[in-house]
């Protein structure tokens, strides 16, 4: 790539809801790069419009008036201050052309930054099946900037805008025709010549009291401005208005005025959205409605991935079974490097690659309800019964998510725009049973809870199975509550959402977002849980102590003495398991697992249960694997057959006194601690990434042991006793 | 009145909002300032929150914010 410098690099801002992904998208196609902006967490994407001029997206809000550090971060990318951001040569705002009234506000707010502007009229179609026509001249000539209607997600006018982008580049920036209210540029004024700062900064911290901008300069700078900025509002109010009144009024006046002689509206019957509406959130029917989409998506999620799993987890199988292939008959037959191909490294990528079909039709489903506009009626319908436990239905995308798996999960919290929100949803999300707990609940079910009929009809496996994905939703309530009353006290949480109208989902714009997000999955959780397994596979390698190989050495030498033919086939394949078995539990691992047991003890646990709990850290499902292996059974556990050779062998465990390992009580607090644990690698460094901070990482992982060794231990206890 | 005390369909116009901080700048800079028309469209199953319509778009609100909107009809 060219060094940033020499590019010339056009930004991309609007209102939610416009489709300015969409014109991103028709402006760049799958070219595109996304990252984080140097120094917060807050996404970026970069595409490439045309050679040597990079569009680079910023995030979509209402107002450059910074309530969060998105639009902080907008307002000092747009003046250059940003630090390693160059200034964009040019700005593109993206409107909704059936809702200037609204959409103007941020426009005329990047005007005034400076820079050369473009106006993206985008669904100019919609607009007008609403009976709004807009004079798109006469509102060139008002705003100072070209104005482009657009369709994006058709890819109409996206030649014409292309051809403004390219004469805009390098052109005077726009003048604008609309003052503010006299005192507000009095006040900014004063402030810029007695601090020496930017001036549009220094008035968006005057206006914005008490936000991040203020926040962000008073840490920055010498002197009383802190003071300065107070007198200066105290100065202000005089009139009887804030300065927030005083601006948000001056411009809905200016752009009212500005509407009233470029669009004409006729009005239309009750539109088509308004009618789907009547029924998807209507008063009775709202609900049932909404439960029967989700269970059914989720459903369907579920059984379509099976077949495509079961693929992968073969394809897996077989290429671990190539790389032995190879290795025999070579110097390097059995050694550590065929191992750690083998064992670590390919069922480290089949480990995160197995997780990808669940991951791609969750993300299917979730980009289609959001493109048509129905997650944002989930919200709606929704809030109430977050609000119960201080949160808001802006957190119900994640949750969602997080059933499938916490890590998209985790990265969906970036629209909620309430920090401690945020924060509270990023650490109860894995409290959501994902997908990777799966395979856990279905070995323990399977090998101890009674294939019977409850009452003649409800199966009591599938209820076992119900109820984990119960015990993490009832965690994470009053886990959400202390959180909000504790670490994150503060105001309640916030609310405050606009309702498209639905329109038909484009195939396009969904497809892009499967490629994004699953791209992003595989980077993000596919790296951690990649470097996990191989650290893992080597702790349950090493040490190698040469006794164990010598016996099962003199073991096979005298099974090819005194057996032949098939006999001595199954023999051997015996021994190799043995053998492996033999290895793992005097490995470092297995010695860890020693070391615990008497931390485990208490739930019921042997040390092998501990050690297979350590060794699942960059999955979970990883402990079904172990179990096997400490148990001689080799690693493919995901065979039928196999499989119940295991659940053979867990039964047949016994405690040194003869009594079983495995009872009802230790299998359910076996599930209730995965069902509640955060043991997993990826989520943690997603945390890490997404809340930039070690103490939150430290804390989910701290408290979600806590609460699931208690979990275990109450189920253990009081199964026992009832048993008893 | 406030606008959390109008019914589904009631049609008024704002007078005003109460108070200050980010809400209020949110729900200003969004449209809710005085002189526009508002039209109360549903209150959600549950209730809460309740979906208004302004400036040709529609906009879902908590009730207990919603009280700092004032309207008249």
């Amino acid at each position: 790539m060219k060094p940033a410098r020499a590019a010339r690099r056009v930004a991309i801002i609007g209102n939610p809801n416009t489709g300015k992904t969409s014109v991103f998208n028709a402006l760049t196609g799958l070219a595109q790069k996304v990252g984080n902006y140097p120094g917060v967490t807050v996404e970026k994407k970069i595409g490439l419009l045309a050679p040597g001029i990079e569009l680079v997206d910023l995030p979509g809000m209402y107002s450059l008036a910074a309530h969060s550090p998105d639009e902080l971060l907008a307002a000092r990318v747009l003046l250059g201050e940003h630090d390693g951001e160059p200034r964009p040569d040019l700005v593109l705002v993206v409107a909704d052309a059936a809702n200037l009234q609204r959409n103007l506000y941020l426009t005329t707010q990047v005007i005034e930054i400076g820079l050369p502007a473009i106006l993206v009229l985008n669904m100019i179609d919609a607009a007008e099946r609403r009976g709004i026509s807009v004079n798109t001249r006469a509102l060139s000539r008002i705003l100072g900037v070209p104005v482009i209607p657009t369709v994006a997600h058709r890819r109409l006018g996206i030649a014409e805008l292309r051809a403004a982008i390219h004469d805009s580049v390098g052109s005077p920036p726009p003048r604008p025709s609309w003052t503010l209210p006299e005192a507000i540029v009095r006040e900014r004024d004063a402030l810029a010549s007695r601090f020496g700062a930017n001036a549009y900064i220094l008035m968006r911290a005057l206006i914005d009291e008490g936000g991040p901008v203020e926040q962000f300069l008073a840490s920055r700078m010498d002197g009383d401005l802190r003071d300065a900025l107070a007198e200066a509002r105290a100065r202000i109010r005089v009139s009887g208005r804030s300065p927030a009144a005083e601006e948000a009024e001056a411009r809905h006046r200016w752009i009212a005025g500005a509407l009233e002689t470029t669009v004409r509206r006729e009005e239309r019957r009750k539109s088509l959205s308004e009618r789907i509406d009547n029924v998807l959130v209507h008063r009775v029917l709202g609900l049932p409605i909404f439960m029967l989409v989700m269970s059914g998506g989720f459903i369907s999620i579920f059984m379509w991935a099976v077949p495509f799993m079961d693929l992968i987890t073969g394809a897996f199988g077989f290429l671990g079974e190539l790389a032995r292939r190879l290795f025999a008959g070579t110097p390097l037959q059995g050694g550590a490097l065929e191992s750690l191909i083998a064992d670590g490294a390919l069922a480290g990528v089949g480990g995160v690659m197995v997780f990808l079909p669940q991951i791609v039709f969750l993300f299917f489903f979730i980009a289609l309800l959001d493109d048509c506009g129905y997650m944002a009626r989930a919200a709606f319908l929704m809030d109430r019964i977050f609000r119960a436990v201080g949160l808001s239905g802006m957190s119900f995308i994640p949750m969602l998510s997080s059933f499938a798996c916490a890590v998209p999960g985790i990265l969906a919290t970036r629209t909620i725009g309430n920090a401690r929100d945020r924060i509270a949803t990023i650490l109860i999300a894995p409290f959501m049973s994902c997908s990777a707990r799966i395979p856990v609940y279905s070995l323990m079910i399977a090998a101890f809870i009674p294939a019977r009929m409850i009452g003649g009809v409800l199966p009591l496996q599938g209820l076992v199975f119900g109820a984990m994905y119960f015990v993490g939703i009832f965690a994470a309530i009053p886990a959400a509550l202390v959180l909000r009353r504790t670490l994150l006290r503060g105001p309640g949480s916030t609310y405050l959402m606009e309702l498209p109208p639905y329109k038909i989902p484009s195939p396009r714009s969904v497809g892009i977002r499967i490629i994004d997000r699953s791209r992003t999955f595989v980077r993000q959780a596919g790296t951690i849980i990649f470097a996990m397994s191989i650290i893992v596979w080597a702790l349950g390698y090493f040490p190698r102590p040469p006794e164990i190989g010598r016996a099962h050495e003199a073991l096979r030498a005298e099974a090819r003495l005194s057996l032949d033919g098939e006999a001595r086939e199954t023999r051997l394949r015996e021994i190799d398991r043995e053998e492996a078995g033999a290895y793992m539990r005097n490995s470092v691992l297995g010695r860890a697992g020693r070391l615990l047991e008497p931390a485990v003890k208490p739930l019921g646990w042997d040390w092998k249960i501990g050690m297979a709990t350590i060794a699942s850290f960059p999955a979970r499902e990883v402990i079904v694997s172990t179990l096997s292996i400490i148990y001689d059974l080799g690693k493919d556990a995901e065979d039928r057959r196999e499989k119940e050779a295991l659940i053979g062998k867990l039964s047949a465990a016994r405690w040194p006194d003869g009594s079983p390992v495995f009872t009802i009580p230790v299998a359910v607090s076996v599930m209730v601690f995965f069902a509640l644990c955060c043991q997993c690698g990826a989520t943690l460094a997603v945390i890490k990434r997404e809340t930039n901070s070690w103490r939150w990482t430290a804390l989910s992982f701290g408290y979600m042991t806590a609460i699931a060794y208690i979990g275990a231990l109450v189920v253990y206890r009081a199964g026992t006793a009832l048993l008893a | 009145m406030r606008l959390n005390e109008c019914r589904p369909g009631q049609i008024g116009t704002i007078v005003g909002t109460v108070g200050n901080g980010p809400l209020v700048q949110r729900l200003m800079e969004m449209g809710v300032i005085a002189g526009a028309r508002i039209r109360v469209v549903r209150l959600a199953p549950l209730g809460d929150p309740m979906e208004v319509e302004l400036h040709g778009y529609r906009l879902s609100i908590r009730k207990a914010e919603a009280g700092v909107v004032e309207v008249s009809i």
